[in-house]
């Protein structure tokens, strides 16, 4: 029944390829940390933490937002911002849990193997 | 200017691309033996009409951990299936969480091109600081911490895939 809806993960890659992107510089690390102090921001609260021009900040508001990690709503005249940790949480269910299972279970292995030597 | 800043603060949005059809979304949100398959299950019940009841009830192991019958309650506000679901949702497992106000969940389902759906939960969370940290997600999910981030993470798997997430 749900099998109807089985897809292959060709189309997440290019999700999570946006996700990586957008984290992977120093601005937008800051601008989702502005936000996961204070949620729901507008675009000029924003850019009175950086030192950048209006510009700049929407670039890079922008990158957030085709990543998923921040989305915009209307409130009346003001556009805020919010931050999405979904992507995040999928990115760590997929990559982080898998490779720590692992590790965890290289401990468990040596845990039993040097116990049974003494 | 002001008062609409701080109901921004309270308000916390989650989103997450589904490729499922909105009818089938809009079950796995409304339906109970969809919502008994994901995240940490539980049957949920919904009269969906303006002012009817919803409640959310324990699975077997939260009973065994000596939960109640019911965990989360509230009432249907607006219903427009399969697209928009508002309704007020108060988990009332914890006396802390009980005790705190009501707060406002809106469900969004949009759908896009290519059969992908864009699901959106909208929580404000005025006068339930207690309810913000449990929906945030910031615990284990392991220990009931996952919030919505964790249930949304879950709820893509199951439709796209047909398997539970581990938890």
């Amino acid at each position: 029944m749900t099998g109807d809806y089985i897809v292959t993960y060709r189309a997440d890659v290019t999700d999570e390829d946006h996700v990586f992107k957008a984290l992977a510089d120093p601005t937008r690390r800051f601008l989702l940390d502005l936000l996961f102090q204070r949620d729901g921001r507008t675009l000029k609260e924003l850019e009175s933490g950086l030192a950048m021009t209006r510009f700049g900040v929407m670039k890079h508001l922008k990158v957030l937002e085709d990543a998923g990690l921040v989305v915009t709503r209307r409130s009346g005249r003001e556009k805020l911002h919010f931050l999405n940790p979904v992507p995040i949480r999928l990115i760590h269910d997929r990559w982080i849990d898998k490779y720590r299972e692992r590790e965890v279970s290289a401990l468990v292995a040596l845990k039993t193997k040097l116990e049974e030597r003494e | 200017m002001t008062l609409m800043t701080d109901k921004a603060a309270t308000t916390q949005v989650y989103r997450v691309f589904i490729k499922a059809s909105p009818q089938v979304i809009w079950d796995a949100i409304t339906k109970p033996e969809w919502s008994d398959r994901y995240a940490y299950g539980g049957r949920v019940e919904y009269d969906l009409r303006t002012g009817g009841r919803y409640c959310h009830k324990a699975s077997a192991e939260m009973k065994s951990m000596g939960l109640p019958d019911e965990i989360i309650i509230g009432e249907v506000i607006e219903s427009d299936p399969p697209h928009k679901l508002v309704q007020t949702w108060h988990p009332v497992w914890d006396p802390d969480s009980a005790a705190e106000a009501h707060t406002r969940l809106t469900y969004e389902i949009k759908e896009n091109q290519g059969g992908i759906c864009t699901v959106t939960i909208i929580h404000d969370v005025a006068g339930a600081p207690i309810v913000a940290g449990m929906v945030s997600g910031q615990g284990d999910p392991a220990q009931g911490g996952g919030g919505w981030p964790w249930v949304l993470s879950d709820l893509k798997t199951l439709l796209e895939t047909g398997q539970r997430m581990a938890a």
